[in-house]
C-alpha cells in the first residue's frame, strides 16, 4: 500500500518493519518525530533520554544484548553523543545499532550549520543517507543489515528537506522477528587499552571490507543519459539534479562512508564532465579530488545553505534553457518573527532581568527567543546546557555579581546539572534561572524527567528540582511564580546579592499543555493614558492603535503579567460590550 | 521529456490550519494517483510564526520544493503573507487570498507598517488575484475556524477532481462533531469560486 509520509515518519515505520526493540534519542528539529512516530507500536519500548550521550548508551546497551536498536538526534545532537560513538566503533554491535543524525543546512531551526558526514569518517563507521520518504524506508532497513554484518554501528544522515518532506512509501506490515541473545566477550565489549589495540585493526579492515560492499551496495547507482555533463550526488540534492537536468547521466550515492571508489572512476571516465552536486561542505568531492581524479564541484555549488534547483540551475546553466522567470521585486514589507506567546512564562522573568541590566546567559529552548526586541534581555546562547558554565566564566573573569544563567527544565535535565555542580564546587557566585515550565517546548511539548510523562504515556515519577538543587548543596534556592512580577524582582535581588551560587526555579506551566483558566484582559480607552509600557512586554496580544494600548481579547489568556505594569490601572477583565438592541 | 508536474502553496500563520489543508489536499491528489511530494516549514514558534507548505504533484516529482516563479496556484490564508509569497506565482498562475490580516509583531510594536494597498500591489505583478473573506463564509458555516476549508474549497474548484473526494478526507482528518460544518464550509468556497469562475 502506497502512503505518503515524512521522511521521519518513514523511517519510523522502516525501523519497525526491521524488528527495533528499543528507541531512543533527545528531541532536536528536524529529528523529533521519528521517536515520537515509533512509540507509536506497543512492542517498540521508545523513550526520550535526558541527552543524546545518554540515549546513544542507551541503544548501546539493547545492541549488545541482542535487540536492533535506534537512536534519534539532530546534528548538534551527535556532538554530545561523540564519545560514546567513537568508542562503539572499536567493540562494534551484537543486535544492529543505527544512529540518526539529522542535518539541518540553512539553519531553519539550529545554532550551526555542521555537516555530520564528517563524523562517519571520523568515527570510521558507514554512513547512508536518503533522498526521500521511500528511501529513507528503505534504507534504515539496510542500515540494520549492515550493522549486524560487518559488525558495526551504522550513522543514518537525514536533512532538513527529508525529515520534514512528504512522498509516497511502500509500506506494509511485515516485521522482522529476532530472538536477542548474548554472549559474555569482554575482549570485544570492555574497551581497556589491551583490548582496544586489538579491536583498532578490526576497525580498519571492517573500513576495507566495507569500501568492497560499497561498490555493489545497490542504494549506490548510475542513472545514464546524456554524457556530456555526469553528476555525482547524493541524498535531497539528487532530487534537485535530476529535476533541473533531467537528461543529464547521474551516478546517486547512498553510501556516504565509504565512497564507492571504483564506481566513480568509472563514472568520471564515461562522461565528458564530472560535477559533484552536494549541500555544504566539498566532502565527496574532497575524496574524490584525493583518488587523483579530475572532478568540479564547488567552484559552481555555493558551500554556505540549501541547495535547491534554482541555485543548480543558475550555477551550472551556461546556456539558458528557457526564458527566465523575471525576477519579481520582493516588496519592503515587515517580517513575521517568531516570538514568545501570549501568556508565555517566561516574558515576566525576561522582563524583568532587562530592566534589572543584568547579564543573562542563555540556552537552546523557546525560551531563547527573549533576545528578541523589546524585551532584549540575552547576551549569549552557545549550545544546550552552556549558559550555566558561560555564567560562570563571565563571573571569574570579571569577578561581577550580577550574571545570570537562565536554562529551561528540559535542558537543565539535559546537560545543566553537570555545570551546576561546578559552580557550586567553586562557589562562583552567579545565579541560575531554571525556567520551568513541565515541558519541552521547543520541539513539540515532549515529556523528560521533570514532567511525570513518558513518551509511550506512562506516567512516571517527576525529578524534582528543589530537591536536586539542594541535594547538589545549593543553600540559596527560591521557587516563584514568573506571573507574580514583584516575586520575580525580589527573588532576583535577593539572589544575586549572594556571595555563594543561588538557584530561582520560576515554574509556571507552558500554556500549549496546561490552558489557561482565566478569561481574557481588555484596555479600558478611558483611563489609557498612551504611556506604552505594557508594550515593552512584548506580548503578541497587546497593540498600539489611535494613541491608546489595545488587547487582543482573542489571544489573551488573562496571564495580568501587563496588568501589573499598567499604572493607571486600565487593563482589567474583559467584560463583554453590552449588544444593544437589533445587533 | 517535458514534466507535467503542478505546484500548490499554502501559505499562512502559525495557527491558521493550514497544515490540516495542506495534509488532505496531498491526500486527495494521492488517491487519483498522481505522484506527491510535500514540503514544510513552520516556524520556530508553535503560535504567530510564518508557515508554509509547498506541494507538487504529476507523473513524477523529483525535488518537494517549488521555486520563484513556479507556483500554479498560491493559496494564502493571510493577507500580508500573500503579498510575501506573489512572487512564487508563475506568469498566468492564480493567487486565492484570504482577507484577513494578522498583525506581525514588529507592527504591533510599532516598528513597522502594515501595507495598506496589497491588493493593488499584487494585481500589478500580472497575477490573477482572487481575494475572499474566508472567516466570514466559515461564520455562515458555523465556526470562524473552519475559514482553512473554505479556502481549501476554493482550491478544490479550479481542481479537476470530484468534490467526494475531499469529501472523504475531510471526514476524515476533522473532529467527528465538525464534521458537516467543515463540509459546509468547503462547499461555500467551492461555489464562490465556480460562480465566479463561470462569470469570466
Amino acid at each position: 500500500m502506497k502512503v505518503l509520509l515524512t521522511g521521519n515518519e518513514a523511517i519510523a515505520h522502516g525501523a519497525y518493519a526491521a524488528g527495533v526493540t528499543v528507541a531512543c534519542g533527545y528531541p532536536g528539529t528536524p529529528s523529533t518525530e521519528i521517536l515520537e512516530s515509533l512509540a507509536k507500536y506497543e512492542d517498540v519500548d521508545a523513550s526520550w533520554a535526558p541527552n543524546e550521550k545518554v540515549a546513544l548508551e542507551v541503544g548501546i546497551g539493547a545492541s549488545l544484548a541482542g535487540a536492533r536498536a535506534l537512536v534519534t538526534m539532530k546534528h548538534v545532537g551527535l556532538n554530545v553523543a561523540a564519545d560514546p560513538l567513537f568508542t562503539l566503533a572499536y567493540t562494534g554491535v551484537n543486535g544492529g545499532i543505527v544512529v540518526i543524525t539529522a542535518d539541518d543546512p540553512g539553519m531553519h531551526s539550529s545554532q550551526n550549520e555542521q555537516d555530520n558526514r564528517h563524523y562517519a569518517k571520523a568515527a570510521k563507521i558507514p554512513m547512508l543517507e536518503p533522498s526521500d520518504s521511500s528511501e529513507a524506508a528503505w534504507l534504515i532497513e539496510k542500515a540494520f543489515t549492515i550493522s549486524e554484518r560487518f559488525d558495526t554501528p551504522v550513522l543514518l544522515r537525514t536533512t532538513t528537506r527529508v525529515n520534514h518532506s512528504k512522498s509516497l512509501v511502500d509500506a506494509s506490515d511485515e516485521r522482522v522477528q529476532k530472538e536477542p541473545s548474548y554472549e559474555k566477550d569482554p575482549q570485544k565489549y570492555v574497551m581497556v587499552p589491551a583490548h582496544a589495540q586489538k579491536r583498532r585493526e578490526v576497525v580498519e579492515s571492517r573500513m576495507a571490507a566495507l569500501a568492497d560492499y560499497a561498490e555493489e551496495f545497490p542504494g549506490n547507482r548510475v542513472e545514464w543519459g546524456d554524457r556530456q555533463i555526469g553528476f555525482i550526488t547524493s541524498g535531497i540534492s539528487y532530487q534537485y539534479v535530476r529535476e533541473t537536468f533531467p537528461e543529464a547521466s547521474v551516478l546517486k550515492i547512498a553510501m556516504i562512508n565509504p565512497l564507492p571508489k571504483r564506481m566513480i572512476t568509472d563514472f568520471i571516465d564515461h562522461v565528458e564532465r564530472a560535477i559533484v552536486v552536494e549541500e555544504l561542505d566539498p566532502y565527496i568531492e574532497d575524496q574524490i579530488r584525493g583518488w587523483g581524479l579530475t572532478v568540479e564541484g564547488r567552484n559552481y555549488i555555493p558551500g554556505i545553505g540549501e541547495l535547491n534547483t534554482e541555485i543548480i540551475r543558475e550555477a551550472l546553466n551556461e546556456e539558458e534553457i528557457e526564458a527566465p522567470v523575471e525576477d519579481v521585486k520582493t516588496e519592503e514589507m515587515p517580517q513575521r518573527p517568531p516570538m514568545l506567546c501570549p501568556g508565555c512564562p517566561h516574558r515576566g522573568v525576561f522582563y524583568t532581568l532587562s530592566r534589572m541590566k543584568l547579564i543573562v546567559n542563555g540556552d537552546i529552548g523557546c525560551y531563547t527567543l527573549g533576545v528578541m526586541p523589546p524585551l532584549n534581555a540575552m547576551d549569549s546562547c552557545i549550545c544546550m546546557g552552556a549558559s550555566i558554565g558561560n555564567a560562570e566564566g563571565m563571573h571569574k573573569a570579571t569577578g561581577r555579581k550580577d550574571i545570570v544563567a537562565v536554562i529551561g527544565d528540559s535542558t537543565f535535565v539535559h546537560s545543566g546539572i553537570t555545570p551546576l555542580i561546578n559552580t557550586f564546587y567553586n562557589q562562583d557566585p552567579t545565579t541560575t534561572i531554571i525556567l520551568d515550565n513541565r515541558t519541552t517546548a521547543m520541539t513539540g511539548r515532549q515529556g523528560h524527567a521533570g514532567t511525570g510523562v513518558k513518551l509511550q504515556g506512562e506516567n512516571t515519577k517527576p525529578l524534582d528540582f528543589e530537591q536536586l538543587t539542594r541535594a547538589i548543596g545549593i543553600e540559596s534556592v527560591q521557587v516563584i511564580d514568573p506571573y507574580e512580577l514583584k516575586e520575580v524582582r525580589q527573588a532576583l535581588e535577593e539572589a544575586i546579592a549572594q556571595d555563594e551560587p543561588s538557584v530561582i526555579i520560576s515554574q509556571r506551566p507552558c500554556l500549549l499543555v496546561e490552558r489557561s483558566k482565566n478569561g481574557p484582559l481588555m484596555v479600558t480607552a478611558d483611563n489609557c493614558i498612551g504611556c506604552k509600557v505594557c508594550l515593552r512586554l512584548g506580548c503578541p496580544s497587546i497593540s498600539w492603535k489611535d494613541e491608546r494600548a489595545v488587547i487582543d481579547t482573542a489571544s489573551c489568556v488573562g496571564c495580568g503579567v501587563c496588568a501589573q505594569l499598567c499604572k493607571s490601572d486600565a487593563i482589567v477583565e474583559y467584560t463583554q460590550p453590552d449588544k444593544g438592541a437589533g445587533i | 521529456m517535458v514534466s507535467d508536474v503542478k505546484d500548490i502553496l499554502l501559505v499562512g500563520v502559525g495557527g491558521q490550519g493550514t497544515i490540516l489543508a495542506a495534509d488532505i489536499l496531498s491526500q486527495v491528489l494521492v488517491s487519483v494517483e498522481y505522484d506527491v511530494k510535500m514540503a514544510e516549514i513552520h516556524g520556530m514558534s508553535q503560535r504567530g510564526g510564518g508557515v508554509s507548505t509547498m506541494i507538487r504533484f504529476g507523473s513524477k516529482v523529483f525535488s518537494p520544493i517549488t521555486e520563484k516563479g513556479k507556483a500554479d496556484y498560491v493559496i494564502a490564508f493571510e493577507l500580508l503573507e500573500a503579498l510575501r509569497w506573489s512572487d512564487y506565482v508563475k506568469p498566468g498562475g492564480v493567487m486565492i487570498a484570504n482577507t484577513e490580516r494578522i498583525e506581525p509583531l514588529p507592527v504591533i510594536l510599532g516598528k513597522a507598517v502594515y501595507p495598506n494597498d496589497i491588493e493593488e500591489k499584487i494585481k500589478a505583478k500580472g497575477i490573477n488575484l482572487i481575494t475572499i473573506d474566508a472567516a466570514k463564509f466559515a461564520e455562515q458555516a458555523g465556526t470562524k475556524k473552519a475559514a482553512n476549508m473554505v479556502l481549501l474549497g476554493c482550491l478544490a474548484a479550479l481542481m479537476p477532481i470530484g468534490k467526494e473526494a475531499w469529501y472523504g478526507y475531510i471526514e476524515r482528518r476533522v473532529p467527528s462533531k465538525t464534521i458537516e460544518i467543515n463540509k459546509k464550509a468547503f462547499d461555500l468556497g467551492y461555489e464562490i469560486i465556480s460562480t465566479t469562475a463561470s462569470m469570466v
